[in-house]
């Protein structure tokens, strides 16, 4: 089984923001409206979050891709009193929507604020709801329930699909996030990091290599590599 | 033969005497209750949304509810049992008048638990998937848990004295005299009744005390056990646990002169009480200074960055203005009424229970918002913020409303009184006289 991981470089990292977009597409995400952003109720499952330090004139801006980190060791699940957060066989942190009590203790318990709670029930305009992703998997969401980023595990089920259509075995390689297919500067890995051999799993072990949050013992399975 | 008790008669006197100034208060507190009820059909059919809450802040005023009416019905289990096995017999005349309060805050406690849900309708999940490993499931257990065995102590201790509402109320009306047929499960005072009866109390006792220490501490995990900072302590556990007695003890003070008042219990509900009270008080009050200390000592003098940020945000920045009159309402100004203004004034002791409970409120409310508002990753980013929105005051409200309603009718009913336990002899053994109230 491939344990699915990723790694961002920090340094090729431009901060466009187009991983946002796609995954958005993607996993059909609602836009928010502007009352709705402004109270931070904005479903992104990917974000680009600024962190500015010091103040002026010594300023030092980063810019860090945020996914989520699909720990080894999720708080999340620790905390969800009905199993309706998971981590499946290969690793990804899943919610069950069916499930979900919406009790959002996940969304206070994870130290990443990766998971997004559905205020209300999901709208788009009509321009939009013609282009809403039909896989099962990203299905509007009810309101009430919490969902998160799943490294696009529909494209995982399309890929082993396409592989077994064509007669070849799955590869590591035929599967990667939206965010990770679209990124402009090729800043994002993506593939097993149990294979010793894959680029994922060389660039973790980069001296350049750290995880967010390291002391709090989730083991993350998304990396960065430090920019400079 | 019945007990013995110079005061049955008063304590008799309000059960069924529903006055016009009960419809009124009836009425209005069932108003309040239908619009908060109104409020959360809103909600459920819009979604949380209308709230308040948002991202960070993902629990607001519900959760601040849900630990403030656990940490209340502590008031009954605290004076009934612990004061129980203690042996001190003073508190013979509030215990139910305490427990009362345990038995209706509790389901306003669970309530808002049931109220903060995205998929309320979704509850039967916690029976078929729940899992032991999420601190939720461990409040669910011990919540309803306590419930039920308040409910089953609460009415054992009630038994004798629905037989003397049967056997003296015979002019009640049919439907009333049948439930206190029904209710009294043909209890006819009987030696071995009453002692049978201690020994179940006395057992109950020693299980609710366990019960009533796991129940805040199990509250407090539901914070305790994440990483955020603000919660992350093993002093939360106790710290909501004395929390919880304080304001519990303080609601018994305002409930008992209320019932002192309304229903001409003067002789019963004596002044000694309050005195009593007076003093357990003061102690609960310097041990929650005490635990305030430890806790916010160890955090500012290790100044963890992460830590600090919530700590400055309570003491100088967005949450000072509570975090301080918050401070003043459940020690400063309690602790000098107590010592100085309370001793056998009751005026000044309920107003200083009164400042209690807010002060305690807010105090649910700081521990849970602010950590809430600075989560580790997004501080950087700006703060959070919240602040309820009409719904969840609404609901709140409507909350205490029904809690007071409960009470109300409770004591129309049934006497707030116990008057076995508060009986100079007893059948079948001499109650201790000391027991009984001594008129002054």
């Amino acid at each position: 089984m491939p344990r699915w991981g990723m790694v961002i470089d920090l340094d090729k990292c431009f901060a466009c923001q187009s991983c946002t977009a796609a995954c958005r597409m993607e996993n059909n995400t609602p836009p928010a409206g502007k009352d709705q952003a402004g109270m931070g109720r904005t479903i992104l499952w990917n974000e680009v979050l600024p962190f500015v330090e010091g103040e002026y004139p010594n300023v030092k801006a980063t810019l860090l891709p945020r996914p989520c980190m699909h720990c080894d060791n999720p708080a999340c699940i620790k905390v969800c009193p009905v199993q309706a957060t998971y981590k499946n066989e290969e690793g990804l942190v899943l919610v069950d929507y069916n499930r979900c009590i919406g009790c959002r203790m996940c969304t206070v318990a994870c130290p990443y604020a990766v998971r997004y709670f559905n205020w209300y029930a999901p709208e788009w305009p009509e321009d939009l709801k013609a282009h809403l992703n039909p896989e099962p998997e990203v299905q509007p969401r009810p309101k009430g329930v919490v969902e998160k980023c799943t490294f696009c595990v529909q494209r995982l089920r399309q890929a082993r699909e396409t592989a077994e259509a064509e007669g070849r075995t799955f590869q590591a390689t035929d599967y990667v996030p939206a965010c990770v297919q679209t990124c402009t500067a090729h800043a994002r890995y993506f593939g097993d990091l149990d294979d010793p051999d894959s680029l994922v799993s060389k660039l973790a072990h980069s001296p350049r290599a750290f995880r967010m949050f390291e002391e709090l013992g989730t083991q993350p399975k998304v990396f960065y590599l430090k920019q400079g | 033969m019945e007990p013995k008790n110079p005061f049955t008669k008063a304590i008799l006197a309000p059960v069924r005497k529903i006055s016009t100034g009960d419809t009124l208060l009836w009425g209005t507190l069932l108003v309040l209750l239908l619009a908060g009820g109104a409020a959360w059909t809103w909600q459920y059919i819009e979604g949380l949304g209308i709230t308040g809450m948002n991202r960070p802040v993902y629990w607001g005023v519900y959760i601040t509810n849900f630990v403030f009416f656990i940490g209340l019905a502590h008031s009954g289990t605290f004076i009934s049992a612990i004061l129980r096995i203690a042996g001190q017999s003073w508190r013979a005349p509030l215990t139910r008048a305490a427990e009362a309060i345990t038995l209706f805050s509790l389901p306003f406690g669970a309530g808002s638990i049931i109220i903060d849900m995205g998929h309320p309708e979704r509850i039967f999940n916690l029976l078929f998937y729940g899992r032991y490993q999420s601190p939720i499931l461990w409040d669910v257990t011990a919540v309803s848990l306590y419930m039920l065995s308040s409910i089953v102590f609460f009415y054992l201790s009630l038994i004798p004295d629905i037989a003397l509402c049967r056997d003296r109320l015979t002019g009640a009306p049919r439907w009333q005299h049948r439930m206190y047929e029904v209710l009294a499960l043909g209890w006819n005072h009987s030696p071995e009744q009453y002692r049978r009866l201690e020994k179940a109390l006395d057992g109950m006792a020693v299980f609710m005390t366990m019960l009533v220490v796991t129940v805040h501490t199990v509250v407090s995990w539901l914070f305790g056990m994440t990483v955020q900072p603000g919660w992350h302590t093993a002093l939360i556990g106790p710290f909501f646990l004395l929390g919880a007695i304080l304001s519990g003890t303080a609601a018994v003070v305002i409930v008992l002169a209320l019932l002192r008042k309304a229903y001409r219990l003067e002789k019963v509900l004596h002044l000694g009480l309050f005195n009593s009270l007076r003093k357990l008080l003061i102690t609960f009050v310097l041990g929650w200074l005490y635990m305030m200390i430890a806790e916010h000592l160890t955090i500012g003098y290790s100044s963890m960055t992460e830590e600090m940020v919530v700590l400055t945000d309570k003491f100088s920045g967005a949450y000072a203005a509570v975090f301080w009159s918050m401070a003043a309402l459940v020690f400063g100004v309690p602790l000098l009424v107590f010592l100085f203004k309370g001793k056998n004034n009751i005026g000044w002791m309920v107003f200083a229970c009164v400042l209690i409970n807010i002060g305690m409120w807010m105090e649910r409310y700081i521990v849970i918002i602010p950590t809430e508002a600075s989560p580790r990753l997004l501080t950087v980013m700006g703060q959070g913020s919240y602040l309820p929105a009409l719904p969840e005051i609404l609901i709140t409200v409507a909350c205490f409303a029904g809690m007071a309603l409960l009470y109300a009718v409770f004591t129309r009913f049934f006497p707030i009184v116990p008057i076995w336990e508060t009986a100079q002899e007893l059948p079948g053994h001499a109650h201790a006289a000391e027991t009984s109230p001594t008129g002054d």
